[in-house]
């Protein structure tokens, strides 16, 4: 703070004031919201203590009120009151902020600290077997196995229907047809995974007769990630300049390979990503997998017969044994397919930005 | 190779909106002519149907006779592909494919038409770059993507893509709206250069660059906003700068428009 402080507040006159001669003016040094952060921190455990409050979040909730009003009294005094509108948005973004953090790294913390107990090589490469649910031991090979191979083929089958899906809707859809497609797509979007569940058990199970298996399970999957599928190539194709159509175009190339040779190349990062993530929302999912897979003990690693296992579905009923050994078990495949999602997502990224147009110069 | 346009009662259509009226003009081959006109008077939209790319956009549709050479370009059992081989076009904005090398932009055309032997694909492209005036720039790092060339540049890389494919003739719709002058000198020059191969047919909001580049200038009006437009003359660049025939181009000319 310089000497300016005696000029104070020069912009933030009454209207029909003359403008203020000089366009410097009093702020707050750079140190001052961390500090704000840490003095209110403390107030607000110093208030819980002494008022006796059990609970951690009314310390919490207290010490963002504290840091709110603070700031936000503070920059009136010294720098104006539009400068203390422009903190008291910045303050609530930062608690927003935090907000939404907590209970995603408290997650993750717990997810990590329980499941690490019993997850090692051998808890990865050996199914349960027929070791009794109270007893420590066994794994979760089947499982991986499972899930593997019903996410594999519910992408093999949404991938390109929801691929060729968009190109119609944004290169040839036009009219009557192109909206009901692009309705139903929304609707789909919301259908609960255990309605997905249902259907193929009505269908393939109950009235053709089928047993369950992995792939009655990847055709559910495959039913809630198409939607999805069709949505994000939708934006991406969108995306693709029109320019670049008509360049094509203009070039005498037939509208196919217009699209096969110049959308798609230019929009291929996008769509990428766009199916992992699609693959890494069905890879959690339970409901179906319980309707149409059953779930088993032992390893079965063909899809196409006979019940299997899959993550989701090992942690569900891991936790409904409710013994010690079964919880730990329960953690550390919750760790696992986080990991699976995880390691997806940064694929998508690496994929994004390794097919990003380049600008190179 | 060049090819002479003869349109006649061509009207133009945005859905139920009629975008230019019956339009009946000749382009010489081997020559540049000039569109001139405000903006919205449907230049760009009769520029567009020379080609079969009116029809690209949603509810575009035309009525009337594009003869190229005798050969209607909108007769029955006419492929649009084929026209757009025979009818190059370069567009306002720059437009390289920006998953593509240089080399490849050029080669672009042939490539995904599958018309070329393999051998000759780098003649073609040296080629070209050499008739856009872009070679001696770009000839060591044809392998870089061509959106990292400058906007004039890219602008010529355009151009070369366009040549690349040995169209009869070739349509530029503005396309020095968005170089600085320096470019634009570089790309009016190519223009006089390239009229000695190809029929040319050049839209621009630039009178000077009219009267500098072209051999036969169109004027091209509207009678008010969401009217048609219209071809009020087309005569020798010459005769419209300095003696036209119709009030309404001196006006607009001489700057004494609206």
């Amino acid at each position: 703070m310089t000497d300016v402080m005696t000029d104070r507040r020069p912009l933030t006159g009454q209207p029909g004031d003359p403008l203020p001669v000089s366009l410097k003016q009093a702020r707050l040094p750079r140190w001052s919201p961390p500090v704000i952060a840490l003095v209110s921190a403390a107030a607000g455990c110093g208030i819980g203590l002494a008022a006796g409050l059990d609970s951690r979040i009314q310390w919490g909730l207290i010490a963002a009120l504290l840091f709110i009003v603070g700031t936000y009294a503070l920059a009136a005094a010294v720098e104006g009151r539009r400068q203390a509108k422009d903190r008291l948005a910045t303050s609530l973004v930062w608690i927003a902020f935090l907000l939404a953090v907590i209970p995603l790294a408290s997650l993750l913390w717990e997810t990590v600290a329980r499941g690490s107990k019993v997850l090692d090589g051998y808890f990865l490469s050996h199914s349960m077997g027929t070791l009794p649910d109270a007893m420590p031991g066994g794994g979760i090979y089947h499982a991986i196995i499972g899930t593997l191979e019903q996410v594999g083929l519910a992408t093999l089958i949404a991938a390109p229907l929801g691929l060729f899906t968009a190109i119609y809707l944004v290169e040839y859809g036009r009219g009557r047809l192109a909206k009901v497609v692009t309705f139903f797509v929304d609707v789909m979007t919301g259908i609960p995974s255990i309605v997905a569940g249902l259907f193929v058990l009505s269908v393939w199970i109950l009235i053709l007769g089928f047993g369950p298996s992995g792939f009655a399970g990847s055709m559910a999957l495959a039913i809630l990630m198409m939607p999805v599928v069709v949505r994000s190539t939708e934006e991406m194709l969108k995306l693709v300049p029109n320019e670049l159509r008509e360049a094509s175009l203009a070039l005498g190339v037939p509208k196919w390979r217009t699209i096969l040779k110049v959308v798609l190349p230019t929009s291929i990062g996008g769509i990428t990503t766009g199916v992992m993530l699609a693959i890494a929302r069905i890879a959690g999912e339970t409901a179906p997998v319980m309707l149409l897979v059953w779930g088993a003990k032992t390893i079965n690693s063909n899809p196409f017969e006979d019940a299997q296992q899959s993550l989701p579905l090992y942690v569900f009923q891991q936790w409904q044994q409710g013994s010690e050994a079964s919880y730990d078990r329960a953690w550390a495949a919750a760790l696992v397919l986080i990991a699976f999602v995880m390691v997806l997502n940064l694929v998508a990224r690496g994929i994004a930005r390794w097919k990003a147009p380049s600008t190179g110069r | 190779m060049a090819k002479r346009i003869d349109v006649s009662g061509l009207t133009a259509y945005y859905g139920s909106h009629k975008a230019i009226d019956d339009i009946s003009m000749s382009v010489e081959p081997r020559s540049v002519t000039a569109f001139i006109g405000p903006s919205g008077c449907g230049k760009s939209t009769f520029l567009r149907t020379l080609n079969r790319m009116h029809e690209v956009t949603p509810g575009g549709r035309v009525e009337g006779k594009v003869l190229l050479d005798d050969e209607n370009l909108y007769g029955s059992g006419v492929d649009p592909v084929a026209v757009r081989r025979t009818v190059g076009m370069v567009f306002q904005r720059p437009n390289p494919f920006p998953t593509m090398s240089i080399f490849d932009n050029v080669a672009a055309g042939l490539r995904l038409n599958g018309t070329y032997k393999k051998s000759d694909l780098k003649d073609i492209v040296e080629k070209s770059l050499k008739g856009a005036n872009l070679w001696n720039e770009v000839k060591d790092r044809l392998g870089k993507p061509g959106s990292g060339l400058s906007g004039g540049q890219q602008q010529r890389l355009c151009i070369a893509r366009a040549i690349a494919v040995e169209p009869q003739v070739l349509l530029m719709d503005e396309p020095c709206s968005a170089l600085d002058p320096i470019s634009t000198l570089a790309v009016e020059d190519l223009i006089g250069e390239l009229k000695e191969r190809f029929t040319i047919v050049i839209v621009t909001h630039n009178m000077q660059q009219a009267a500098r580049v072209s051999d036969r200038t169109a004027f091209f009006n509207l009678a008010a906003v969401g009217q048609p437009g219209k071809l009020v003359e087309i005569d020798d660049t010459e005769r419209i700068f300095s003696n036209p025939s119709v009030q309404a181009t001196e006006d607009y000319i001489s700057g004494r428009f609206g």
